[in-house]
């Protein structure tokens, strides 16, 4: 696991990660495996996504950037900005803390609790916004108390980010979770033995060990946020360059026939995957020889 | 796993500098979004000003934008205040559901009077007999429902029951789903109550026929345009009168026909005043206003050119009246449907007369 | 949201049933608790209550409706096989992308989480496009007598694309953590590589393929904006379950439509249940 030995016994070997491996497939297998889960993307991932910039790009590159520069794009490109902005740290501190008590401990009805976290899921984006709608809509339970107060939860910010951190509730959580199972807790109480804080013990021990899978269930938390659709548009009331999120304002725009704006928009969403690209190289680069040397221990 | 007990040998060591500098870094990343969070929190509260929402159906977008623009500069010359009027656009139905919900709409203009109906009945903002307020029932302007089929017509599809002949796809979205699949189905179901002389039975055999030719129910009236028009799905699409003119504008003429049937429904989508909002926002003057708008000769102007057909065409001009194709069209309230009150719940209720055609048999 | 950080001690009266040495379950456990039933189970609750205007009969007679049970089969169905498929394919490509360099592998690293950023509306429509008898695919498949788009094989293929990165992103992590010296090992005491690969390296990722396993079914049964493009949405032939809770929402049936959704609920709560279930059972073995 992460060490904080400064001198490795052999050069790093810092940009060949991972390591070449001295054990594995034969060239040929090697190939055949990269070009099956090739075709598999290709199939699926990839002509979709082609399919969304090249309807962006039909009319000319001057057309595809023309669409960001309506307000009401630009109103749902910060409304989105806002809405992950705040659910994304929440279900981050959750989605830690949850992992710490379900992997650290043993306690009865864990897997009731990890069924619970999961069930998000499996509600059907309808549904997500439509509870919301129940609790704080006008004929809802808190509706005649949040009238009474003049405050709005639907069809304004505070209803769009809870069906937002509703939706992606789960990932950060369940990304961690079997991670932090394989890795146990044996780290952490080695640590606890020689006299480290609880805290010390998460922020030395536990995050250098979790931060790709955390950083995985950030980005794909993000990326849902970002591109919600279902729960968005039941709470949302669209409202033009209110409560418009980038999802919302990509259906808006292919409602009316504006098909170069609509796919424009959707593919500044694909666009994240480039954020998620630089944000990989850059913490393989940090951490690039942290990660070498714990490979080789 | 193998663990390294030294991991947190040293807990108590100077961190590594660099990560310590990755969590001053992260403090950074979480100022800077605070702020940024801040800063957008209140643009968004600014922008908020006084301002009139109209919560409409799906296909009125490009005539509310021109009807917005309008009626704010004829409200500006006239009274000196600036009115902001906000748009929603969606689904009938489902835009109903949000004003019952609490979205707070100045006012309504939907697809169906049972929608507004449904606020009536749900939040007691709109008073029961809301229809009667305006002239004709409500309904500024009016549509029909065509046929839009490919370039020369190629299946020679020129009535309603061309649509049954063998070999014919016929695109309309689902009548539970959408308002104006729901004109569709039931300018259908006057035609073939007309054709079969009220024979209960070969009425429902003609529906049943017809939806045996359509492969697809979207969900939208624009979806089924675009399986239709873009995805070039079907040879005849049922459509609004607006919608149809829509396509040959956005798709091209070049590509499609418009076909006019002998025989039609009037499909009246109504407008109303939210009293209960514009009350409690203290709007009621402009809102009025921009309903009465909806009925002068620049709000009947915009209808007609944008193929909405004018209640009230004395003051419009000639040159657009002319576009409208004539036919024979039945309202709702003839004897055949007995008005949407009875029409609703008798067609598109759970186990209505739409449902009844895919129960297995 | 702030009121749950003063009762994060919540958990700390159980520490007897509580195995574990390590500090922070009260303040962890505590927070968990408090914010999962803040934003989870509370309107959940509150959806159940809803429902429960429809009274016993009324769920008996939603579920023997012949219309509700095709849907169901379909969504629960088409998501059990969607998932499968990404259960595989899904391993493999995180096996290739963390083991292997080609080119356009950190481009392909980065897209594969792209099924959630593109609004499901969005992947709907472009797959519509593409499997469409006039598509770029459904033109190929069409001379084979396949018809993707506006059939059953079409929300499959939808649920194919959205599930996706459940699989990939829960196995990445774990496959990156591998310890090679175990592969090494078996190799050195004459393992031939298949034999190394499903008894050496396969078992410690299980737990994590059932958990992207799960996910992707999980998500694929409510799943609504991408499938109604794609699916034909005809009644007992391609009507999924969430679409019927629109469709009872149009008639302004509210109890009717979270009837539906309780129902889906309870039926995707015992299923998740059961597996999460094998999991500690096979991880407390381990």
């Amino acid at each position: 696991m992460a060490t904080d030995q400064t001198f490795p016994l052999d050069p790093p070997r810092p940009r060949a990660l991972p390591v070449p491996p001295p054990i594995g497939e034969t060239v040929v297998a090697r190939w055949t495996l990269v070009a099956i889960a090739g075709l598999f993307l290709a199939l699926v991932l990839v002509l979709p996504i082609a399919g969304v910039f090249t309807e962006g790009l039909r009319k000319g590159i001057w057309a595809y950037f023309k669409s960001f520069g309506d307000p009401d794009a630009l109103a749902s490109i910060q409304l989105t900005l806002l809405v992950a902005v705040i659910s994304v740290p929440a279900n981050l501190v959750f989605g830690v803390a949850a992992s710490w008590a379900i992997t650290k401990f043993d306690f009865p009805g864990k897997s009731l609790l990890i069924t619970l976290i999961d069930l998000p899921f499996s509600v059907s984006p309808v549904v997500s916004g439509l509870v919301f709608v129940l609790l704080f809509g006008a004929q809802g339970l808190f509706g005649p108390f949040l009238a009474a107060h003049g405050l709005k939860v639907i069809f304004a910010v505070p209803g769009l980010v809870l069906a937002t951190i509703f939706v992606t509730f789960p990932f950060v959580a369940r990304e961690l979770i079997p991670l932090m199972e394989a890795q146990g807790a044996a780290d952490e109480e080695a640590a606890l033995t020689l006299g480290a804080s609880g805290w010390t013990i998460f922020r030395r021990v536990t995050l250098p060990n979790i931060k790709w899978g955390l950083l995985y269930g950030v980005l794909l938390c993000n990326a849902r946020a970002m591109g919600e659709f279902g729960a968005v548009s039941v709470v949302s009331g669209h409202i033009r360059g209110l409560t418009n999120t980038m999802p919302l304002q990509v259906e808006i725009l292919y409602n009316e026939y504006d098909f170069v704006g609509a796919f424009a928009m959707a593919s500044i969403l694909a666009g994240l995957a480039l954020i998620t690209l630089v944000l990989k190289t850059f913490l393989e680069w940090r951490f690039g020889d942290e990660l070498a040397a714990n490979r080789r221990h | 796993m193998t663990s390294t007990p030294s991991a947190a040998a040293r807990p108590s060591a100077p961190a590594r500098p660099g990560r310590r500098a990755l969590f001053v870094r992260l403090r950074d990343v979480a100022l800077v979004a605070g702020a940024f969070g801040a800063i957008l929190g209140t643009t968004l509260l600014a922008r908020a000003d006084t301002a009139l929402l109209n919560v409409s159906y799906d296909p009125t977008r490009e005539f509310y934008k021109d009807v917005n623009q309008a009626f704010a500069a004829e409200w500006k010359a006239a009274t000196g205040e600036t009115v902001v009027i906000r748009a929603s656009h969606g689904g009938s139905g489902k835009q109903a559901r949000s004003v019952i919900d609490g979205l707070d709409a100045d006012v309504v203009t939907l697809a169906l009077a049972a929608d507004i109906d449904a606020i009536a009945r749900e939040t007691k903002k709109i008073p029961a007999d809301w229809q009667k307020r305006l002239a004709h029932n409500s309904s500024p302007y009016t549509s029909t429902i065509l046929f839009l089929v490919k370039k020369g017509n190629p299946k020679g599809i020129k009535n309603w029951d061309d649509l049954i002949k063998p070999g014919v796809e016929v695109i309309t979205p689902n009548p539970k789903t959408s308002g104006g699949a729901r004109w569709n189905y039931l300018g259908a179901w006057a035609w073939a109550a007309k054709e079969y002389k009220g024979d209960d039975a070969k009425i429902r055999a003609y529906i049943a026929d017809l939806f045996k030719h359509v492969p697809v129910l979207d969900t939208g009236a624009r979806g089924a345009t675009t399986t239709f028009a873009q995805r070039g799905l079907g040879d005849v699409l049922l459509a609004w009168e607006n919608e149809a003119y829509l396509v040959f504008d956005e798709f091209g003429a070049d590509k499609f026909d418009i076909v006019v049937p002998p025989y039609s429904i009037l499909a009246e989508p109504p407008v109303s005043l939210v009293d209960g909002n514009v009350d409690t926002k203290g709007t009621r003057k402009q809102a009025e206003a921009y309903l009465a708008f909806l009925y002068s000769k620049a709000g009947q102007t915009l209808a007609a050119k944008h193929h909405y057909r004018p209640a009230e065409p004395a003051g419009v001009d000639k040159a657009l009246l002319d576009r409208f194709p004539k036919l024979e069209l039945v309202t709702i309230d003839d004897p055949v449907f007995g008005g949407w009150a009875k029409a609703q719940p008798f067609h598109f209720g759970d186990g209505g007369t739409f449902d009844q055609l895919y129960k297995p048999k | 949201m702030s009121i749950a950080t003063s009762s994060g001690r919540g958990g700390a009266g159980r520490r007897r049933l509580v195995h574990g040495v390590l500090p922070g379950f009260g303040l962890a456990m505590g927070w968990t608790v408090v914010w999962l039933s803040l934003i989870v189970l509370f309107p959940l609750v509150a959806l159940a209550v809803k429902a429960s205007g429809l009274g016993f009969g009324g769920f008996v007679k939603l579920l023997q409706d012949a219309r509700v049970q095709a849907a169901l089969e379909l969504s629960f169905g088409a998501a059990l096989i969607a998932a499968l498929v990404n259960a595989v394919f899904g391993v493999l490509v995180a096996w290739v992308l963390t083991r292997y360099r080609f080119p356009g592998r950190a481009l392909i690293d980065a897209a594969v989480d792209l099924p959630f950023a593109l609004p499901t509306a969005v992947a709907g429509i472009t797959l519509a496009a593409l499997f469409a008898k006039t598509g770029w695919i459904g033109g190929l498949l069409a001379p084979l007598g396949i018809e993707v788009a506006y059939t059953r094989l079409g929300v499959v293929v939808a649920l194919i694309f959205v599930g996706l990165p459940f699989v990939v992103r829960t196995v990445q992590p774990l496959l990156a953590d591998l310890d090679r010296e175990v592969e090494e090992a078996a190799a050195t005491l004459g393992a031939s590589r298949l034999t190394t690969v499903f008894r050496v390296l396969l078992p410690p990722l299980v737990p994590s393929i059932l958990t992207g396993f799960t996910l992707a079914f999980a998500r694929g049964v409510g799943e609504y904006g991408s499938i109604v493009f794609i699916a034909g949405n005809m009644p007992y032939l391609t009507e999924i379950a969430p679409l019927l809770i629109v469709i009872k929402l149009e008639e302004f049936d509210w109890v009717g439509a979270t009837g539906i959704a309780c129902v889906m609920l309870a039926i995707s709560f015992s299923l998740l249940l059961v597996i999460n279930l094998i999991q500690a059972h096979a991880n407390r073995r381990s």
